[in-house]
């Protein structure tokens, strides 16, 4: 159709701003609600009121149904503002609208002429009858006025008297002041509130936007890297790596691809992790629970903390990268995260250097005491002992006063000659440092 | 060294390890193994032929270093003598457990070799001159568990090597050699 929406419309339709890449302008406090495509605006009536805007983007704002022609087929950006609207009509399902593409009327001033919005796309129709009402009826245009106006009248000099102040604002003064006061800060969190879901419904329509948005980031990330336009590497890389680093701070998620392995998230938190744990590791000496991981990163994080689960992914993923550091799950449960090259020989000639001293050969030693000696958590202590354990190197002591480890002397012994002791051995030493106790 | 009576225990049984089960396999296999061979020198050494799983059996605690060997220590220990067939339990509910320092064919040999000795290839005796008569004071027959006993002599009884018969009373229970 030729241009022509200011044809007999009269103030109908308005121009709408746009901006050189065809976003709508929009007006301060003005925030959009709902996004359409393929509408068209008809007129039903014989013969036509206004000429019909065909295969359009539909934009439901608080204050404006926007409406931008997807072609240049010479149509113009137009509008209708919420507050012409009068009367928004009942939408019934009927046999016949199962078959039609779905439709909204209403009626606008001026002369309360009947549109017709027809949703040939997909979308979600529905979503946007509830909206187009919400809007309609919160009515937020009347709000910017009301402060239009106020500003406007301020600074005229003379002394307020009376209740009512030269802004035209209520003063507060008495008991009905304070009563007041109380109304309106009652009125304006209540305001608030409203705006912050409405707020949040146009940050939920934009999260489509924003996915669609960062699944695109992460398909140009994810390429393989190239200099053919001039870019160095190095430069290439920094401004990946920043991009990498700003998706990860603004927490963009994409929902498709967290689930499968290797989503960039994970991929990033997971080297992001490596590079912290060192030194955290080193003074833990070499083996750090993952509840103690937890605590560390998320603490040094500050903002943007991450769920427990988020950083087990990232741990398992460590066995997909070259990285030094690994996830170790003992049998008791407990996951912890442990330098590879901290080889459970190192604990083990640790721990039977400990246990083969004097006094913890007499005395054995509990998880406290190894906690305490080997400098790492008592929890850790206990694990590395109970391995020792299983290992053959000690043996356990179970008494009233607790459980205690001894160096494991039971090889040592001979059952066909129970009173043998070799010279050599522990068994020996053992038996001397024993001996010199007995009465 | 220490001593329980006359009899010189080994050096780690003050090792407060030696009595807690160890949960260890192998390390549990060699306890077990020590404990074995400890309680039956012991038995041996002091004829003692039963032991009571609750008893305050003298092995079974160590003063010296305040421990004592749990119940369910107590009963793997005698059970693994049971298994290798050097003790019977007396009851299913494995309270009493009899040990066999000697094997019952061990006993019945020397029950032979004692008729032999004492050239009574063809006479009678009441069981309970075999176990306290003066045959056998400095024998290892002297004071030998009655139920041990018997058992011997069933095994022989089966062999052809002698008649068990009922005496008078319960006392008087009989043996007829025909060695």
């Amino acid at each position: 159709m030729a241009s022509g929406s200011s044809v007999g419309v009269g103030v109908l339709f308005e121009n709408a701003e746009v901006t050189t890449s065809g976003r709508p302008v929009l007006r301060r406090n003005e925030v959009e609600c709902f996004l359409l495509s393929s509408v068209d605006f008809d007129s039903e009536d014989d013969p036509p009121r206004f000429t019909a805007l065909k295969s359009g983007n539909l934009i439901l704002t608080t204050h404006r149904l926007i409406w931008i022609p997807s072609q240049s087929n010479g149509a113009v950006p137009s509008l209708i503002p919420l507050a012409a609207v009068t009367h928004i009509f009942s939408h019934k399902k009927s046999i016949k609208s199962m078959f039609h593409s779905p439709r909204i009327r209403f009626q606008a001033d001026p002369g309360s002429i009947v549109v017709t919005i027809v949703f040939r796309g997909k979308g979600d129709f529905d979503g946007f009858l509830t909206k187009f009402w919400e809007c309609w009826r919160g009515r937020a245009w009347e709000e910017e006025e009301k402060t239009e106006s106020e500003t406007s009248l301020s600074g005229s000099g003379t002394v307020a008297q009376g209740l009512y102040g030269n802004d035209g604002t209520v003063r507060m003064v008495g008991l009905a002041g304070i009563l007041r006061k109380e109304q309106e800060q009652w009125e304006s969190t209540d305001k608030s509130l409203q705006d912050a879901f409405q707020d949040l419904n146009a940050l939920m329509s934009k999260a489509k936007e924003m996915v669609s948005l960062a699944e695109k980031m992460r398909q140009k990330l994810l390429s393989a890297p190239s200099s053919q336009n001039g870019l160095t590497d190095d430069e290439e890389m920094g401004s990946k790596e920043e991009m990498q680093q700003w998706m990860l701070s603004v927490g963009i998620i994409s929902p498709v691809t967290k689930e499968s392995a290797g989503a960039l998230y994970h991929q990033e938190l997971s080297r992001q992790l490596a590079d912290f744990v060192r030194i955290p590791l080193e003074q833990a000496g070499g083996m750090i629970s993952l509840t103690d991981m937890y605590y560390h990163f998320n603490r040094a994080r500050g903002t943007e903390l991450i769920s427990p689960d988020d950083l087990w992914q990232a741990c398992t993923l460590w066995e997909k990268f070259d990285v030094p550091v690994m996830l170790r799950k003992f049998d008791s449960g407990v996951m912890v995260i442990q330098n590879k090259s901290h080889s459970d020989e190192e604990v083990m000639s640790r721990i039977r250097m400990l246990v083969t001293k004097t006094e913890t050969l007499r005395a054995g030693v509990t998880a406290s005491d190894a906690a305490l000696t080997l400098k790492i958590a008592p929890a850790m202590a206990k694990e590395h002992l109970l391995t020792a354990e299983t290992k053959g190197l000690l043996c356990r002591d179970m008494s009233p006063d607790g459980l205690r480890f001894y160096f494991n002397l039971f090889p040592e012994i001979d059952p066909t000659n129970l009173h043998i002791v070799k010279d050599f051995g522990t068994y020996g030493v053992w038996v001397k440092a024993t001996s010199m106790l007995s009465v | 060294m220490q001593k329980l009576a006359d009899f010189k225990l080994p050096p780690f049984f003050n090792y407060p390890p030696y009595f807690t089960l160890q949960p260890v396999r192998d390390t549990r296999e060699k306890q077990i193994q020590l404990w074995k061979e400890l309680i039956l020198d012991y038995c041996k050494s002091q004829k003692i032929f039963l032991i009571g799983v609750e008893d305050d059996f003298p092995l079974f605690s160590n003063s010296a270093i305040d421990r004592s060997l749990s119940h369910e220590a107590r009963e793997a220990f005698l059970s693994a003598i049971v298994g290798e067939g050097r003790a019977e339990w007396l009851d299913k509910g494995h309270r009493k457990c009899l040990i066999l320092w000697h094997r019952i064919q061990d006993w019945a040999d020397m029950i032979l070799q004692f008729v032999r000795d004492n050239g009574l290839e063809d006479s009678v005796m009441t069981v309970e001159e075999i176990r306290t008569g003066t045959e056998s004071h400095g024998t290892e027959l002297q004071g030998i568990d009655r139920t041990i006993l018997m058992r011997a002599l069933k095994l022989l009884e089966n062999k052809g090597k002698l008649a068990l018969f009922k005496g008078t009373s319960a006392d008087d229970e009989g043996v007829k050699f025909s060695v």
